[in-house]
This record gives structure tokens, C-alpha cells and sequence, in this order.
């Protein structure tokens, strides 16, 4: 449960970054933040009581003791789609911090509405 | 003000969505039909002893050739953006030296990171983790080297050259299957060895360990790009 909540405040905690904050670096870190909590959610919905790894590296271990291994092969991908986003999305605050000498996006005329 | 109301009916939507989620999937219940498929049939299928990995290679094999089709684009983006920036500039930054001990201690330490991540991704039809893991370690392993000494330069037609083999590797697989009486695209056709021993399940390992290439040339390209942007700005590229 514990889980459930920490991705939750994750999420939550990334939106306000996302909306509230006027520095481009600041609200990258919150996409990020709600990147970690999606995957985070996604972890511990796959979570079942008393569950192992799903790997059978030793003899005595059966499929009812695992857990599923279908949402950590989503966001094993995930992490790693993230982090090369992240990237570009850096590239692409370098280019306006270039053009626009400021990372303000109230002072950045197309990125504001 | 609009704003203000855009942004309220934005995050009333996801907590109104987060709420049904809570109440539809409780914690830590059995929930997984095509989870317990896997658990139950991966074993005599796939020959992995890693799960997660024969989810990721074998039954949705597709879907990580995907994966690894949209690190390539956003390598490729943030190549071209930083190609882009610099057209026209000539100027250098001077970046302070690192100290002693982050020179020293990279050193030793880099060959160390290297032999994980190849174990990492070597194994990743045994133990957790694989290719994706394990070339994001090697490329952190780039990663230090460049923050320790600056002036360093990869080869970048070297790096591309890896990309590209280890991409190849992967598709080549994949259409081979095709050639099998299966007839099916990434069709696991080499014998699956014995399990739990380092080869094993046909052709798993070998496509981890493309993939293991593929992102780390791949990260270790975007470094090379960025560090490029602080140091080389323009310059020769």
C-alpha cells in the first residue's frame, strides 16, 4: 500500500513541478518525477502478497510464489525510453537557452498562453 | 485565468483517475492471467530462467525492437539539435580540472564498470537485469571518464559502427525466424541448451547482448554529444 501512496505523492509532486514552476530544468524534473512514479505504480500493481522475483534460478521455486513479470518487463523499457527522452528534452532547453538567453518560459514568447 | 481553469480540469481528471484505479486493483492481489501464463509456460518455451526477460525478448520481442527503434530516434535528436547549435560558433569554455582523486579514482574504477555492465547484459537471461541495464551502465562508465578529463573524445564512427552491427544483429535474428517452418518473425530457432546454465535459450542471450551494445554506444553518443556542447562548441565535431 505504501507503494500505491509513495507513487501518488510522486506523481503529485511532479505535476506541481510541472504546472507551478516557471524554470525549464525545474519542470524537466518534474516529468521525470512523474516518469519514476508511473513506473513506480506500475511496479506494485504487479505486486502480489508474498511474491519473488519471477526468476527460476533455484530448484523448489514454482510460479504461484512470483509475481508478475509483465509490468517489470514494461518498465524495465520504460526506464531506458526515459532516460534517452530526458536527453533530447535537455537538447531542446540548451537550443531555447541559446535563441532566448533566459530558461524563463514566461519570458520565452512561443511558449507562452 | 483560462490557464488557471485549464490546469484544475487537468489535474481533477487524474485524481479522479487515480481514485477508480485504487478502487478497481488492490494491493497486492492476484490479479494476472497473462502474467500466470508466462510464469507457468516460459520456462519450457523460451528455455530463460529470467522471466522478465522472456516476456522482453521472446513474447514481445516486437515490441522492444520498438524500444530499441525509439532510443535510436531520440540519439539521433539529440545528435542533430546539438548539430544544429553548433553551426557558427568557434568559442571554447573553460571548464575547471577535475581534482586529483576524481582523475585517479576514474581510472581505476572505469575498467571495473565496463566488466559490470558486460556481466550485467551477458547474463541477462539468468539474473536481473540485460541489455538495457547493462548498456546504461557502460555509458555511465563514459560518463565518469568525460567528467574526470574533459579533453576526452570517443569515436564516434567506431560508436556508430557498433549501433548499427548490434541493430542488424537484432533484425537479422528476427527475420531468420522467418525462414523456420514456424514462419514467425523473432521465432526463438536455436536449441534451448541447458537451464540455468550461460547458454541457453536459443537466441535470448544474443539479443540482449546486441541490445546490451546498441544502447550503450547509443548513451554513450548522447555524452559525447553533450560534452561536446560544453567543451568542442562547433569546433571540429
Amino acid at each position: 500500500m505504501i507503494y500505491y501512496v509513495g507513487s501518488f505523492l510522486l506523481i503529485a509532486i511532479g505535476l506541481y513541478a510541472v504546472i507551478v514552476k516557471k524554470n525549464l530544468i525545474k519542470i524537466l524534473i518534474g516529468l521525470n518525477l512523474i516518469a519514476s512514479g508511473v513506473n513506480l505504480l506500475i511496479i506494485s500493481v504487479g505486486y502480489i502478497k508474498g511474491g519473488t522475483a519471477p526468476i527460476f534460478s533455484r530448484a523448489g521455486l514454482n510460479a504461484k510464489m512470483m509475481v508478475d513479470p509483465i509490468p517489470q518487463a514494461l518498465t524495465l523499457t520504460a526506464i531506458v525510453i526515459d532516460a534517452s527522452e530526458l536527453a533530447l528534452a535537455v537538447a531542446f532547453v540548451v537550443l531555447l537557452y541559446r535563441h532566448y538567453k533566459t530558461l524563463d518560459i514566461k519570458k520565452i514568447r512561443s511558449l507562452k498562453w | 485565468m483560462i490557464r488557471k481553469i485549464v490546469y484544475a480540469i487537468f489535474a481533477a481528471i487524474i485524481v479522479i483517475a487515480l481514485v477508480m484505479f485504487f478502487a478497481a486493483y488492490p494491493f497486492g492481489a492476484n490479479k494476472m492471467a497473462v502474467g500466470t501464463y508466462y510464469l507457468n509456460h516460459g520456462v519450457a518455451q523460451t528455455g530463460a530462467a529470467n522471466i522478465v526477460t522472456s516476456v522482453v525478448l521472446d513474447y514481445r520481442g516486437f515490441d522492444t525492437l520498438g524500444e530499441v527503434s525509439v532510443l535510436f530516434a531520440a540519439a539521433a535528436g539529440v545528435a542533430i539539435l546539438f548539430f544544429m547549435l553548433g553551426i557558427g560558433k568557434k568559442e571554447r569554455e573553460n571548464l575547471t580540472k577535475p581534482n586529483f582523486v576524481v582523475r585517479v579514482g576514474s581510472r581505476i574504477i572505469f575498467p571495473f564498470i565496463l566488466l559490470f555492465g558486460t556481466y550485467i547484459f551477458v547474463h541477462g537471461h539468468l539474473t536481473p537485469g540485460g541489455g538495457f541495464q547493462g548498456g546504461s551502465i557502460i555509458a555511465s562508465g563514459f560518463l565518469l571518464l568525460y567528467l574526470s578529463y574533459p579533453g576526452t573524445r570517443v569515436n564516434r564512427g567506431g560508436l556508430s559502427i557498433i549501433e548499427g552491427l548490434a541493430g542488424l544483429t537484432f533484425v537479422v535474428l528476427g527475420l531468420w525466424g522467418l525462414f523456420t517452418p514456424t514462419d514467425s518473425f523473432l521465432y526463438n530457432f536455436l536449441p534451448k541448451g541447458l537451464f540455468n546454465t550461460l547458454v541457453s535459450a536459443g537466441i535470448l542471450p544474443i539479443i540482449y547482448i546486441a541490445i546490451g551494445f546498441k544502447v550503450a554506444s547509443e548513451f554513450a553518443g548522447i555524452v559525447d554529444d553533450m560534452m561536446c556542447e560544453v567543451i568542442c562548441r562547433g569546433g571540429e565535431k
